[in-house]
Parts: structure tokens; C-alpha cells; sequence
């Protein structure tokens, strides 16, 4: 085009240039590829040692260390009324009883030192496990019955190796007689190591042999049913109005600012608006399950909301003009046609908003759900802690058996998560069209 | 129990409405006269005639009658409660609420078994006003509705307002959360700012707020401080923690993810990543202060360092990991968002996949990429558990990462589990902080929105 002779460089050269810079680009674009894949890799070993540190810790606490005792029960002693009732038993000397049980399980007679040893040896909990014992086989008073006691947590501590014998006796937790005693009960083989009948069913407790989940578990799936209640409905009727309904216009669009800010903010803050207002304004009572669930609700209300709008719209056109064309009215082809439809996809969305609401914590401390509750809630209203709080307060507690019982009631946690977002995929694979 | 029971019973009211209504217009269809509607609007017009007035009479009534009584029972408490307020009122309130729920605490005070009986007895002529004004108007509302049943009743468009009046209300739920937590805040914010001028407490480089609970107890000495540097400079040190776990790791998958892998590795990935996001943070904060931590400090001191037990790198690392999929998923589908066409343009000139990458495809989707950060700042500053559980309490003004520091939200929640006095500064100095706190995340959000919403523009 122009007079100028083009004075580049010779297609040889240019050639030449090209294959020696080639090596250099290949070489980075490996190195390049080799980064993303390296960044996955860690990414995924983060996941792997989280759950495999968890389940290190946490699988031993599914078990625990129990002693089996012969016990003489005597009618006359444990059930001085002779009627079974709860206050003849209690007033009962079941205690008295399973410490002679002991005493006789390491033979001898045994001075106050040994006695007193002893009843540090297992559970402090051991005489109401008698009494329970005896509530469900009354047939077996005046037999003398194998009955397995848990252990202390030291002594458990102590069979698992976290304590040891090596160490000096001022510097360990138990001293050379409980040890030998210990000795003693596992040549006559009477230590065995079994799934942890106290972290199912047992509640909340200072003594880490006897702590279970089982009342913080309760508290969880009410608060979550609550939650549940709430949550779903409103979620879904605000999407069905925000999708089909709704006009364009500056409302709608307060609305839908609303909803994504609230998607934002921290869930801590919603546990501090369920202070403010719900206790202090309303004067809910503190520490319970409805409270809890109408934070939760709250809380989970934006996600339930997306993914719901997302499945509406999901949903083609033709099926809304084919109603529409045969008659049926706004309501009816929502009701009717849209909602079933979009059912799936919003079902899925919820179960996701449940496995958050489940796992979440902050919130919940705020309204004062971390309060130390030993009986199992049965209502909306009565005191009870959850899962994830218990964990947080466990988490806390210095004895070394809490560690593994803390892993444990995460385990269980986690099985549940990883179950309801099992069930959310199954569900969107199994109900989902593709139109 | 007076309430689910009353609830329950006017729910059997409303379906024995509707199981008539229906079967009115059944069988008067059967003789062949035409309806404008089904008999199943007409079922369920006459019920929620029935149910919409009285349940949302029961529901305020319920929730009115016990503030009533709380300040009607002021009338009993003695004088001298009344001229000291604040706690003493609370504490008189709850012996008399006690009282009430039979719950005894050694001798009551004879003023408190009056106000007991009183309110006792106010209880229960509210529980039976309640249930007959609630009985009395569903029923009668439920009489009219049925009595309006007639062919040419437009039964279905009733139906239709009432559902459409519920979704409108559904969805502005959304509207009274926001004002909800912006009024609770903003409240005790404002008293708190009344104590404590608010230049003290923005650009205040001390926190010691423990030093009123000893002038109280006459000890005296020293006053509580409410600067809130400290915990930023915390919540600031660990947030850039995560990120530089993050924002590499979360941000290099992604590439890998939009540009390499093959869509079955991609499809089994980005859900196990995403298990990162839906761990709960108590695991993440168990792990950061039983695992983590004291690894870090090991390690620290084997090299000759001064680590405290509870250090900021634990709690930032941690939480850099549970931040990973909110980069990487945000940045995939950003990066995935770039149009084919600018990648082909790439090749066609001879560029190899990663020159396409980084030259073309990152800078087209770098506003993405910027909001999908700015997204994960606002998760690690808002991020509550890993923080309470893994950095500690220690308001240092430090950003030696091997230091323990405090945060925000950790504050808060130290602040506000338990039992607290609302009168007191420490309280509401949790208010103060949380109101700073949405300041923050919402501005980072919105910062994020308005990128996003730039970057759309371009291609659309």
C-alpha cells in the first residue's frame, strides 16, 4: 500500500525467533497450569486433614472406658419403701451399694484410703445408673447382677495413655493406689472400652464421663422445626411475589436491596437484633428454642428466597401462557402450575438454608442459648442449647475427655450437614426437569 | 398452653367453615344452579373470614397483655425501687415473674405475693376475655361469610386479594428485618454515645472496658476506656490473614477450573470445595484452637520465635481456608462469564492458553474477581466462632501476626453472652461496635454490587 519497502525481518529469522521463545512459553504455560492444579491440591488437602483431624479425635470419643461390677441388690437397701417409686429409690443407698461392689471387685475389705480411691474410680453418676438399672428390670432385686459403670475421666485418660504411669505420682492426676486398682480391675478383666451409652443419651454435664448430646441434639432439631416453620413459608411467598407478581417499581426494588444486604450481614448481628427486640422489647424468655428458631428463620430468609426465585424462573413461560389460555387466573397458575414445578429447586434451596441454620452458632450465643441446660427441652419454650453451642462450650472445658467428646458431638454434627446436603443433591437430581 | 390450645381449637373452627362452605356450593351445584367460583373459594373465603381477624387478634392480644401487666405491676414494687430504676426494676420484675411461674426463692416480700396474686388474677380474666372475644369473632365472621354464599359471590377474587395481601406482607418481612436490626442498634448505639463521646470511642487506641464493674465494687482506680482501634486493627490483621490464604489458592482453582479442567473433574470439585463454605465455623474454630494453634506455636518457638498461644495466624489461616470457596466459586463463574470471542481473538493471534489467560481473560474479569474479594472481606470480618474460639481477648493494638488480638465480633459476643445490664456502658458499647460492624460489611457490599454492576455493563 505504501511505496516503503516493508523492512521486517525475514520470514527465517521471524521463524527462528519464534522457535527459540516456543520452549520458554510452553515451559510457562506447564508452570501456569501446574499453579492451578497445585492451588486445588491444597484446597482439597485443607479438607482432608480438617476431617481427618476431626475424626482422629472424635472417633475414640464415641467410645468409652466402662467397668463391670458385680452388685448385690439388696431390696431392702435400694428400695427401702419396697413400692419402686422414684423417691424410695433415690432415697435408697444405691451409692453405698455400688461402692461395695467395687470394694469387692479388687477383693478386700479396704481401708478409708482404698474407699476412698475407689470412689473416685468411677462415674459419680454410677448410682443413679444403679437406679436406673433397677427401674427397668425391677424382677432383679435381691440378685446379684453384672452391671457396667463408666469409668472417671481421669481413669479414662489414664487407660487411653494420656496419662502415664511413668510420671512422677505429685505431677499426674491419680496416684500409684488408683493405679494398681486399675491393675487389678483389668487382670480380672473387668475394664472394656464400648460405644458411649452417656454421649446419646446422656445431657449436658460437668463430668466429661457422663456428657452427652442428646438434650443439645433435641434443642437443635426443635429450633430447626421452628425454623423451618417460619422460614419456608414466608421465604417462598415472598418469592412467588418478588417473580410473578411484583411490578417494577421502586418498592420492588427496596425489596430486593433488602434481601441481598441481609444476605451480608454477619450472622452475629442477627443474633443481637434477636436480643434487642425479641428479649428485651418483647420479653421473650432467654435461652429457648422459639427465640432461637424466629433468629434462625430470619437468618436463613435470603437464601431461601434466592434459590427459591431462581427456581421460579426456572420454570418456561409456555406452562404460565398454557394456563393462562385455558382459563385459570393469576393465583391458579401460580398455585397450580408455577409452584409445583419449582417445587424441587425450592425444597432444595431450604434444606441448604437448614444445614446453615443448623451449624450456626453466633447468633444463638446472643440470645443466650448457651446457658447450661440439664434437662431434655419438650417445648418451644423451655431452656435448651444446641448442637453447635454445646460444642462451643465443650470446647472450653479443661478436662482432656471433653477433647474427644467435643470431636465426637462434631462428628455427629457434621454427619448430619453432610445428610441433609446428601438429601438437597439427591432431590435436585432425582425431581429436577430440564426444559 | 392457654394460647396453643385456643390456637388449635380455632383452627378446627375455620376447617369446619370451610368443610361447610365447600359442601353448601356442592350441593347446590349438584341441583344445577351455576356458581362464579368453586366451591373450594368458597370453602376457603368463609374460613379465613373466620380465621384472618381473630388469629391476628388472638396473636396481638397475646403479646399485649403481658407488657400490660408488666407495667401495671409497678403499682406494687416499693418506693424505693421505683426511685432507683434501671436493674432494680429488672430484679423486681423477675421475683414477681417468679412468683407467678411458682418458682420460690426462700420468703417472698409481701409486696411481691400481691403483685403475684394480682397478676395472677389479671392473667386470667385476660385468658377469658381472650377466648371468647377470639371464639365470638371467628364464628361470627365465619356465620357471615357463609351466609354470603350465592352464585354470583365472586368468592375466588376474595381469595385471590387475601393471598396476594399475604405475599405482599412475606416479602416485606425483608424491609422490617433490616429496620429491625438498624433500630436495635441504633438505639443503644446512640446511649452508648451518650456516655462515651463518640471521637473517644472512633479514634480511641485503648479498650479496657472491665474497669466499671470495679468502681462499683468501690475498688475506684482507673477508668474504662471504649477505643475501638484495637479490635479493627484485629479484625483488619486477621482478615488479611485469610486473604492471603485465600484469594491465591481460591483464585488459582478457579482459573484452573474455567480453563482446564474437563467438565466431569469440574463438576466433582466445585461441590468438595464448596464443603469448605458449608462446614460450621465452631468446627473451624475447635480445630483453629485445639490443632492449629498450638502447631503454629511450636513451630514458632523451634525457629526461636515469641508466639502467644492464641495467635492471630492460627485464627487468620483457619479462617483463609473456610474463605477459599467463596473466591474460588465467585471468580469461576465471573471468569466463565468472559465471552468465548475474546479467547478466540487470543488464540487466533497465536497465544498459548495461558498468555490467553492472564492477558485477556483475567483483565476482562478482574471487576468480578475485585467484588468476589471484597465478598470474602466481608465474610472475614463479619466471621464470629473461628475469632471467640482461636484469637482471644487481648485488646493488643499490634499487627505482628505471632501476637494475640481481638476482634469485632469477638468482642460483641464476649460482651453480650450472660446476663447484662442495659444501663451500663460495656453493654452498649456492643452496639456501638456491632452498628460499626454493618457499617462496614454493608459498604463493602455495596462496594462489590456497584463493581459488579459496572462490569455487566460491558458486555451485555
Amino acid at each position: 500500500m505504501t511505496d516503503n519497502a516493508f523492512k521486517g525481518l525475514s520470514p527465517q529469522e521471524a521463524t527462528a525467533r519464534v522457535q527459540a521463545s516456543l520452549k520458554q512459553r510452553k515451559a510457562k504455560e506447564s508452570r501456569f497450569r501446574l499453579m492451578g492444579a497445585s492451588a486445588i491440591g491444597l484446597a482439597l488437602l485443607f479438607l482432608v486433614v480438617l476431617f481427618a483431624g476431626i475424626l482422629i479425635k472424635g472417633v475414640p470419643g464415641l467410645f468409652q472406658y466402662y467397668v463391670t461390677l458385680d452388685v448385690d441388690l439388696t431390696a431392702e437397701r435400694l428400695d427401702p419403701k419396697g413400692d419402686l417409686s422414684v423417691e424410695s429409690l433415690y432415697s435408697g443407698d444405691a451409692d453405698a451399694l455400688v461402692l461395695e461392689a467395687a470394694l469387692k471387685s479388687i477383693g478386700e475389705e479396704g481401708g478409708r484410703k482404698t474407699k476412698k480411691a475407689l470412689r473416685k474410680m468411677y462415674s459419680s453418676g454410677s448410682g443413679i445408673r444403679l437406679i436406673e438399672y433397677i427401674q427397668a428390670n425391677p424382677k432383679h432385686l435381691g440378685t446379684t447382677q453384672s452391671i457396667k459403670f463408666a469409668v472417671d475421666d481421669d481413669i479414662d485418660s489414664f487407660l487411653r495413655g494420656f496419662i502415664q504411669r511413668e510420671t512422677p505420682q505429685e505431677d499426674r492426676r491419680i496416684d500409684d493406689l488408683t493405679i494398681s486398682i486399675v491393675d487389678k480391675w483389668n487382670e480380672a478383666g473387668l475394664i472394656s472400652y464400648e460405644l458411649s451409652d452417656y454421649l446419646f443419651f446422656g445431657s449436658a454435664s460437668r463430668d466429661a464421663e457422663m456428657a452427652g448430646i442428646k438434650g443439645a441434639l433435641v434443642g437443635s432439631l426443635i429450633t430447626l422445626f421452628i425454623c423451618i416453620s417460619i422460614a419456608f413459608p414466608l421465604g417462598v411467598a415472598a418469592a412467588v411475589y418478588l417473580e410473578e407478581i411484583a411490578p417494577k417499581n421502586r418498592f420492588t426494588e427496596i425489596i430486593e436491596i433488602n434481601i441481598n444486604n441481609l444476605a451480608a450481614v454477619p450472622s452475629v448481628v442477627f443474633g443481637i437484633m434477636g436480643l434487642a427486640i425479641f428479649i428485651v422489647t418483647f420479653g421473650m424468655p432467654r435461652s429457648v428454642p422459639l427465640v432461637g428458631g424466629i433468629v434462625l428463620a430470619l437468618m436463613t430468609l435470603p437464601t431461601i428466597i434466592i434459590s427459591s426465585r431462581a427456581a421460579i424462573r426456572a420454570v418456561p413461560p409456555s406452562i404460565r401462557d398454557a394456563a393462562l389460555g385455558i382459563g385459570a387466573s393469576k393465583m391458579q397458575t401460580i398455585f397450580h402450575h408455577v409452584l409445583p414445578l419449582a417445587m424441587p429447586g425450592m425444597l432444595t434451596g431450604t434444606i441448604i438454608g437448614m444445614a446453615q441454620a443448623l451449624g450456626e452458632t453466633a447468633p444463638l450465643l446472643m440470645i443466650g442459648m448457651v446457658a447450661f441446660i440439664v434437662d431434655i427441652p419438650a417445648g418451644f419454650t423451655d431452656p435448651a442449647t444446641v448442637l453447635p453451642v454445646q460444642i462451643f462450650m465443650w470446647a472450653d472445658f479443661a478436662e482432656r475427655m471433653f477433647i474427644q467428646k467435643t470431636s465426637a458431638a462434631i462428628i455427629v454434627l457434621l454427619a448430619f450437614l453432610i445428610t441433609m446436603n446428601a438429601a438437597a443433591i439427591l432431590l435436585r437430581k432425582k425431581l429436577e426437569r430440564r426444559w | 398452653m392457654a394460647f396453643s390450645f385456643l390456637f388449635l381449637l380455632l383452627v378446627a373452627i375455620c376447617i369446619a367453615f370451610y368443610l361447610a362452605g365447600r359442601k353448601r356450593v356442592e350441593s347446590a351445584r349438584l341441583q344445577g344452579i351455576k356458581f362464579h367460583s368453586l366451591p373450594n373459594y368458597h370453602g376457603l373465603w368463609t374460613a379465613l373470614l373466620a380465621f384472618v381477624p381473630a388469629g391476628g387478634l388472638l396473636i396481638t392480644w397475646s403479646i399485649v397483655d403481658i407488657q400490660l401487666f408488666q407495667h401495671w405491676v409497678r403499682d406494687f414494687y416499693p418506693a424505693d425501687v421505683i426511685v432507683s430504676g434501671g436493674s432494680q426494676l429488672v430484679v423486681a420484675l423477675a421475683k414477681v415473674e417468679n412468683m407467678v411461674a411458682g418458682v420460690r426463692f426462700g420468703e417472698p416480700e409481701a409486696w411481691v405475693v400481691q403483685a403475684s396474686d394480682a397478676w395472677t388474677s389479671w392473667a386470667s380474666t385476660s385468658t377469658w376475655m381472650k377466648t371468647i372475644t377470639v371464639l365470638v369473632l371467628a364464628v361470627a365472621l365465619g356465620l357471615y361469610g357463609y351466609r354470603q354464599i350465592e352464585p354470583s359471590f365472586r368468592a375466588r377474587n376474595g381469595v385471590e386479594r387475601i393471598f396476594s395481601g399475604a405475599l405482599i406482607a412475606a416479602s416485606t418481612l425483608a424491609i422490617l428485618t433490616t429496620l429491625g436490626i438498624v433500630f436495635s442498634v441504633l438505639f443503644e448505639t446512640i446511649r452508648f454515645f451518650q456516655l462515651v463521646p463518640p471521637t473517644d470511642f472512633i479514634f480511641g487506641t485503648e479498650w479496657n472496658p472491665q474497669f466499671e464493674g470495679a468502681e462499683r465494687a468501690g475498688s475506684g482506680g482507673g477508668t474504662a476506656t471504649y477505643g475501638m482501634l484495637p479490635m479493627f486493627a484485629g479484625t483488619f490483621l486477621i482478615s488479611t490473614i485469610a486473604l492471603v490464604v485465600a484469594v491465591p489458592v481460591g483464585l488459582a482453582s478457579a482459573i484452573y477450573l474455567a480453563e482446564y479442567a474437563r467438565p466431569k473433574a469440574r463438576a466433582t470439585i466445585k461441590p468438595l470445595l464448596e464443603i469448605l463454605a458449608g462446614v460450621p465455623t465452631v468446627v473451624y474454630g475447635f480445630f483453629a484452637a485445639l490443632t492449629v494453634a498450638p502447631l503454629i506455636k511450636n513451630v514458632g518457638e523451634a525457629l526461636g520465635l515469641t508466639v502467644a498461644s492464641e495467635s492471630a495466624l492460627a485464627a487468620g489461616l483457619v479462617m483463609g481456608v473456610m474463605i477459599i470457596p467463596f473466591v474460588s466459586s465467585l471468580s469461576d463463574d465471573v471468569i466463565n462469564s468472559v465471552p468465548q470471542s475474546l479467547r478466540d481473538a487470543a488464540y487466533g493471534l497465536g497465544s498459548t492458553k495461558s498468555e490467553t489467560t492472564r492477558q485477556v481473560v483475567l483483565p476482562a474479569a478482574l471487576p468480578g474477581i475485585v467484588a468476589a474479594v471484597i465478598l470474602a472481606v466481608s465474610r472475614a470480618v463479619g466471621e464470629t466462632m473461628i475469632v471467640v474460639m482461636a484469637a482471644g481477648l487481648a485488646a493488643n493494638l499490634s499487627f505482628n501476626p505471632l501476637d494475640a488480638v481481638t476482634t469485632v465480633t469477638s468482642q460483641i459476643v464476649t460482651i453480650l453472652v450472660g446476663d447484662q445490664e442495659f444501663e451500663s456502658a460495656k453493654t452498649l458499647s456492643a452496639f456501638a461496635l456491632s452498628t460499626m460492624l454493618i457499617i462496614l460489611t454493608l459498604g463493602l457490599n455495596f462496594f462489590a454490587l456497584q463493581i459488579v454492576k459496572k462490569y455487566r455493563e460491558q458486555y451485555d
